[in-house]
């Protein structure tokens, strides 16, 4: 009996220690977890709502069309391989940014779409920003629509995931703030007129209406670097996968909403 | 003759002047929304009703601000919207669309999404078949963005 | 250009029936500064125009003070069977054009 008692006691100091260290290690969600539109007006919420308003649809729609494009040396489109999108890109979006198995390195979306087209169809690289990479990634990423996010972070993406995590809890530009203060620290409360949201990735590419235009999540970090006043990273860096990826785990299972609308 | 407008009719014209703001001052347009309003009346009186102006109070951004103006009319062959007028006497170039209809159109309603440079009065003015028009105004609050975006 | 109409597929006739367009167009202002500090040009949808069986139904003029991506929304009555045709002009005089197939019953 006392050697049971003993081995359960250890065996719950055991568990104490690594709970405690695994807190210490384990990154935080914000609690309750609330999808971006929740700190937005009604406006912003409409728009993003009515199918046809929103106008980060028009990207969407160029998207579909790309999609079915023959394109490069083979004349190959997306359909050639994938298929109709509907169904071979359901679920895509939430798995994303993962590892490339052939590089073994992260890959976004953006990325991955850039790649079929070098590598694959054999054609002229989309930039970044393009209303074609714009669109095809937001295409693709509708297609995931509602369903909840599925990141995983195991032993071949845990170094990315610590890099991102340093990331954005690492105060920067001349104002000297972090993601986490205002995103982790200080959502719900106001800066200016607006309220701070829990800056979640899950609604990317988005119509951002400060833009006026569609954008990607890089995008978005970048102007939050400006906002701060620190050196801005281009789309595509690999800072920037790593923070996508750690955005991606902080959203738990919050579902896709691309094409978002944003102000 | 001295033309003794009557207590209803005078307020009438006073409202319709204050639903008019003052023109901001602005390089772009030189043109003030009176001025534009006269070149669509010819002078005529604009009376405040008929027409709704629906606007958010408070602006997301002033980028892209939803309006919905309708004007109540049958849209019959006899009676008409002929056109719609929309101003904000603080953008740059105050007309902001003009809307042409018909008895084809069913119904006078009309939505878009504006911009708005500030917090401001919109003004509405409608033109009907039988010569009269009518006009409506929304106040907008329009907040600026709290983070400088240079991307 | 991009654009996505939206039209009931059928109509009974004289029904009032909903038509909603978005076109993609920057609906550049003019007062935009580039990162030399000049101004670009402005360029926006100026003129809009829907034609049902050729007769117009609506017009649109508009300027900077519409927002990028023109969503218009408006109204007709359902008439005959046929098309409507939608045109628009910017600044720089490049046109866009959709058509869209109506059916109208009764």
């Amino acid at each position: 009996m006392t050697a049971g008692l003993l081995r359960h006691g250890a065996l719950a100091l055991l568990f104490a220690l690594t709970g405690a260290s695994h807190a210490q290690r384990a990154a935080v969600q914000p609690q309750p977890l609330k999808s971006g539109l929740e700190f937005t007006g009604a406006e912003v919420r409409e728009l993003q709502h009515d199918d046809f308003a929103n106008p980060g649809m028009l990207w969407a729609a160029r998207g579909e069309t790309l999609w079915q494009e023959a394109a490069g040396r083979e004349a190959k489109s997306c359909a050639s391989c994938h298929g109709d999108a509907k169904t071979s890109m359901q679920g895509v979006a939430t798995r994303y940014p993962r590892i490339d198995a052939g590089s073994a390195r992260l890959i976004n979306l953006e990325g991955r779409i850039r790649q079929c087209r070098e590598l694959r169809q054999q054609a002229e690289l989309f930039k970044y920003e393009s209303a074609e990479l714009l669109g095809l990634t937001a295409y693709v990423a509708q297609q995931s629509r509602g369903m909840p996010m599925k990141t995983v972070i195991d032993w071949q993406n845990r170094h990315n995931f610590e890099a991102g995590r340093a990331m954005y809890y690492r105060r920067m530009g001349q104002m000297n703030l972090s993601c986490a203060q205002c995103h982790q620290e200080n959502w719900g409360k106001k800066l200016g007129p607006e309220t701070i949201s829990q800056g979640h990735s899950v609604a990317y590419p988005i119509y951002r209406l400060e833009w006026q235009a569609m954008g990607s999540l890089h995008r978005r970090f970048r102007s939050c670097q400006s906002g701060v006043r620190a050196e801005l990273l281009p789309q595509g860096s690999p800072e920037f996968l790593d923070l996508e990826l750690y955005l991606a785990w902080r959203a738990g299972n919050l579902p896709i909403e691309t094409p978002g609308v944003r102000r | 003759m001295i033309k003794i407008l009557s207590r209803r009719g005078f307020l009438a014209q006073l409202l319709a002047l204050c639903a008019w703001p003052f023109a901001a001052a602005r390089g772009a347009d030189a043109d003030s929304v009176e001025v534009m309003v006269f070149r669509v009346t010819g002078g005529a009186t604009v009376q405040p009703g008929r027409v709704k102006l629906d606007l958010p109070v408070l602006a997301d951004n002033g980028n892209s601000v939803s309006l919905k103006v309708s004007v109540d009319s049958p849209m019959s062959a006899a009676s008409y919207v002929k056109s719609i007028h929309i101003y904000a006497a603080r953008n740059p170039r105050p007309n902001v669309a003009n809307f042409y209809l018909g008895p084809r159109a069913g119904r006078a309603q009309v939505s878009t999404r504006v911009r708005l440079g500030g917090s401001q009065r919109v003004l509405a003015v409608a033109a009907l078949s039988d010569g009269s028009f009518w006009s409506a105004t929304a106040d907008v609050v329009v907040t600026l963005s709290a983070c400088y975006d240079a991307t | 250009m991009t654009a996505r109409v939206q039209v009931p597929k059928q109509a009974k006739r004289g029904e009032v029936i909903e038509i909603r367009i978005a076109i993609q167009h920057p609906m550049e202002t003019g007062f935009r500064l580039d990162d030399g500090g000049r101004a670009i040009t402005k360029n926006v949808v100026n003129k809009f125009t829907c034609r049902y069986n050729g007769i117009e139904i609506f017009r649109a003029e508009m300027g900077s003070g519409i927002a990028a991506n023109p969503l218009l929304d408006f109204f007709t009555v359902a008439d005959v069977s046929g098309e409507l045709v939608f045109d628009w002009i910017d600044d720089e005089g490049q046109t866009g054009s959709e058509r869209v197939a109506l059916t109208v019953t009764g």
